[in-house]
């Protein structure tokens, strides 16, 4: 593995995975697991470079197995890397794409963003971070993007919140969005391009164990229907989706994953 | 003169199991298996009979009367190895084949008493041969031929074993990051402890066969790119797939399918969180939807995990309850409850999105269906609310589809098995394939004995090439 830290506790990391790399396709994801008695979590793919033979993940860090991998220097490895896993992401000439990218997914978005530009799309990019000093990949997404916008929550940086983002919209020219980041967020999204009936995709990782169909734990009511995240996705049409359900879904576990943190950070192992 | 043969016990030799009391609120293995006098006593029961109709009723065909005999010679390297000739996973088999309908159905002493405890003489002599290490397996002069397996289940490992056995270079490709398929991600530690399925794993790669972990064949490799780089593909994929109900608030929070709950507490160890790191959590209601093997795994489970009181909730009766009469009985001294002729309707949530009861209906049972067991009918008007906080559906698992869907020209069943002959032979030549993704969900050993008839249909198959291209 390479590290690159990209702003405090976001690290981009570069793992070592010829035969994977060779497969992956944007909108893809992996499952890896730091260690013995580790998690396996889903990350999405940032990039991946067939010769090279690596491909990127960019993860920021919010519980004990994130914080985990975190503490990973260069040339050290991971003990399990699966993939490539879900769906790619549908990559076709539909005209005037909007990328809409929040929080950490700006990585994996601009992997799309740079299908899409490839494919012969107009690409206009919107990236946004809590604050400032959030923001990343603006510098690559500014590199595929015939137009970026940038937005944060607190206005620190470009628009405040995704308000402007109705204008943009309005304007009638877009035919389909993009939209990855966190739930709160892609329910935004969707409700907004709704009014305007643009075609809307937007990325789910719900929680995942195995990843490949096995569990369930990923489900998610998309058109009234249950979808295996896993495998029927990661992509979904954002305006079919049951956002209400995959919040509290998300939350199952939310005080073990406290608990855990927080024994990490002590150091402890029992109550 | 000849002394007089001492008479025959009629009843069967009982095996130690941990108490009830204390083993519902711990993993630890619940039977204990034979001491070496206890499986004296139990061999000493076989009647030896010409026919041996024990061996028929083994879907691997173990020698079961020579290997019996040679323990009451008390020749246990030779015993074990005897069973090694057609088996190699013999500890997972003595703890989880349902050998009451196998070869213990046929035994000749079931006619009198208690038929031979075929089972417990073959653990007692894994688990005698593991604890002394193992022997190295001679390895099979090399045919230089080369076979993709793709799944490190039973019918997987059992395929590659038999194929090493037989010279050819196996290389196995597993999804997971551990080897064992439902063995490791399915039956509980209670029941199978883990370091038994990684010693026999172990053993298989001793035998010669490479074990590729994290390869999702389908996603990584097809099936077409696999026959590029080898000579012949066997598929065991396996039934991994959970079943949903289907009804009203199945996707609320507390509500898990046996598979994620077992996934979670087996092969991520959840149940030894916060030092291993996948969570799980387990209410103080716990309501388990089926009447299977694995409904009595995620129940007996959930128990150990804390919950206060664990329902089994199963649409028939007792009598048609597909789970092994053993684990019925295991589920029942540790206290589960069984609510028979019961099925659930819909789920109702809380404010939160959380499970907080299920509405059920009582069943009644009418005429025999295609499985043969009384159809169950609902009565209606009988509906009525049960309070639970968490739920595990354990209502069967489909097939895994991912073979299926990328690869052209493999034929494949309305029910989404692959279709394969009784060799295992499918649709593509050099393409076969055995197990649960063949029959739907099955047992442990029938996986085996397809894994088993396949190795031998591949090894004819690769030689005949050999043949062919000699003579060309």
């Amino acid at each position: 593995v390479t590290k690159r830290e990209l702003v405090p506790h976001t690290n981009l990391f570069e793992f070592s995975a010829k035969e994977i790399a060779a497969k992956t396709k944007p909108g893809q994801f992996v499952i890896l697991r730091v260690d013995e008695g580790g998690e396996r979590i889903p990350l999405t793919v940032a990039d991946a470079d067939v010769e090279k033979g690596t491909i990127m993940v960019v993860c920021h860090e919010v519980g004990k197995t994130t914080k985990k991998l975190g503490k990973l220097e260069g040339g050290d490895c991971i003990l399990d890397l699966l993939g490539p896993l879900g769906k790619p992401a549908e990559i076709e000439k539909f005209g005037t794409v909007l990328c809409v990218g929040g929080g950490v997914m700006v990585a994996p978005l601009h992997f799309q963003a740079k299908a899409f530009r490839e494919a012969g799309n107009k690409v206009i990019g919107v990236i946004g971070a809590r604050t400032e000093n959030q923001l990343i990949f603006e510098k690559e997404m500014r590199e595929v993007c015939d137009e970026l916008y940038v937005a944060t929550d607190d206005g620190t940086k470009g628009y405040k919140g995704l308000d402007f983002l109705k204008e943009l919209l309005k304007e009638g020219k877009i035919d389909r969005v993009i939209a990855m980041g966190p739930i709160v967020t892609l329910k935004t999204i969707s409700e907004l391009t709704r009014l305007h009936g643009i075609p809307t995709i937007v990325t789910l990782i719900p929680i995942m164990v195995d990843a490949m169909g096995m569990c369930g734990a990923c489900r998610v009511t998309v058109g009234g229907k249950t979808m295996f995240a896993c495998v029927d996705g990661p992509d979904f049409d954002g305006h079919q989706v049951d956002f209400e359900e995959l919040m509290a879904r998300l939350k199952m576990f939310t005080p073990q994953e406290k608990l855990a943190f927080v024994f990490h950070e002590e150091g402890r192992t029992s109550l | 003169m000849s002394k007089p043969k001492p008479k025959i016990k009629k009843e069967v030799v009982p095996m130690r199991k941990q108490d009830p009391k204390e083993r519902s609120h711990n993993f630890n293995e619940v039977a204990q298996g034979y001491t070496e006098e206890q499986t004296m006593a139990e061999a000493e029961r076989c009647l030896q009979c010409v026919k041996a109709p024990c061996i028929q009723g083994c879907p691997v065909e173990v020698d079961i009367s020579t290997f019996i005999n040679l323990i009451r010679e008390r020749k246990f390297d030779e015993a074990i190895r005897k069973i090694k000739e057609k088996n190699s996973l013999p500890a997972i088999c003595g703890r989880v084949c349902p050998q009451e309908e196998q070869c213990q159905a046929n035994c000749t002493m079931g006619k009198v008493g208690d038929p031979v405890s075929v089972g417990r003489l073959e653990r007692f002599l894994a688990d005698w041969e593991r604890e002394r290490g193992y022997e190295n397996p001679q390895e099979a002069a090399s045919t230089g031929r080369r076979v993709a397996i793709v799944g490190a289940g039973p019918a997987g490992l059992t395929a590659a074993a038999d194929l090493a056995k037989l010279g050819h270079e196996a290389v196995i490709f597993e999804a997971l990051h551990k080897p064992g398929g439902v063995l490791i991600y399915g039956i509980p530690e209670f029941r199978l402890p883990k370091d038994i399925v990684e010693a026999e794993a172990e053993y298989v790669g001793k035998l010669g066969v490479a074990i590729k972990m994290n390869a999702m064949i389908g996603k990584l490799y097809t099936i077409g790119e696999l026959l590029g780089q080898f000579d012949a593909v066997f598929i065991g994929t396996g039934a991994g797939l959970p079943r949903f109900m289907r009804i009203p608030g199945e996707n609320l929070c507390g509500i898990y399918s046996a598979n994620e709950f077992l996934i979670r507490v087996n092969l991520m160890k959840a149940y030894a969180f916060p030092r291993s790191d996948t969570p799980i959590y387990v209410g103080e209601k716990v309501a388990v939807i089926g009447g299977g093997n694995v409904a009595m795994d995620s129940a007996r489970s959930a128990l150990r995990l804390g919950a206060k009181e664990v329902k089994i909730v199963y649409r028939r009766s007792r009598k048609e309850m597909p789970a092994r009469a053993e684990e019925i009985e295991n589920a029942e001294e540790e206290g589960i409850v069984f609510d028979f002729l019961t099925n659930p309707r819909r789920f109702i949530g809380n404010e939160r999105g959380w499970v907080k009861a299920m509405e059920c209906i009582r069943m009644r049972l009418g005429e025999p269906d295609v499985s043969g067991r009384r159809r169950p009918i609902p009565i209606e008007g009988s509906e009525f609310m049960m309070d639970v906080d968490t739920v595990i559906i354990a209502i069967g698992r489909t097939p895994n589809p991912i073979i299926q869907r990328t690869t052209e020209g493999l034929e494949v069943t309305k029910w989404g098995t692959i279709v394969a002959d009784d060799n295992g032979k499918t649709s593509i030549d050099g393409v076969y394939a055995g197990g649960d993704i063949v029959t739907g969900e099955a047992t442990v050993i029938s996986a085996m004995g397809a894994g088993k008839k396949a190795a031998k249909a591949i090894h004819e198959y690769l030689m005949r090439k050999v043949k062919a291209k000699k003579a060309t």
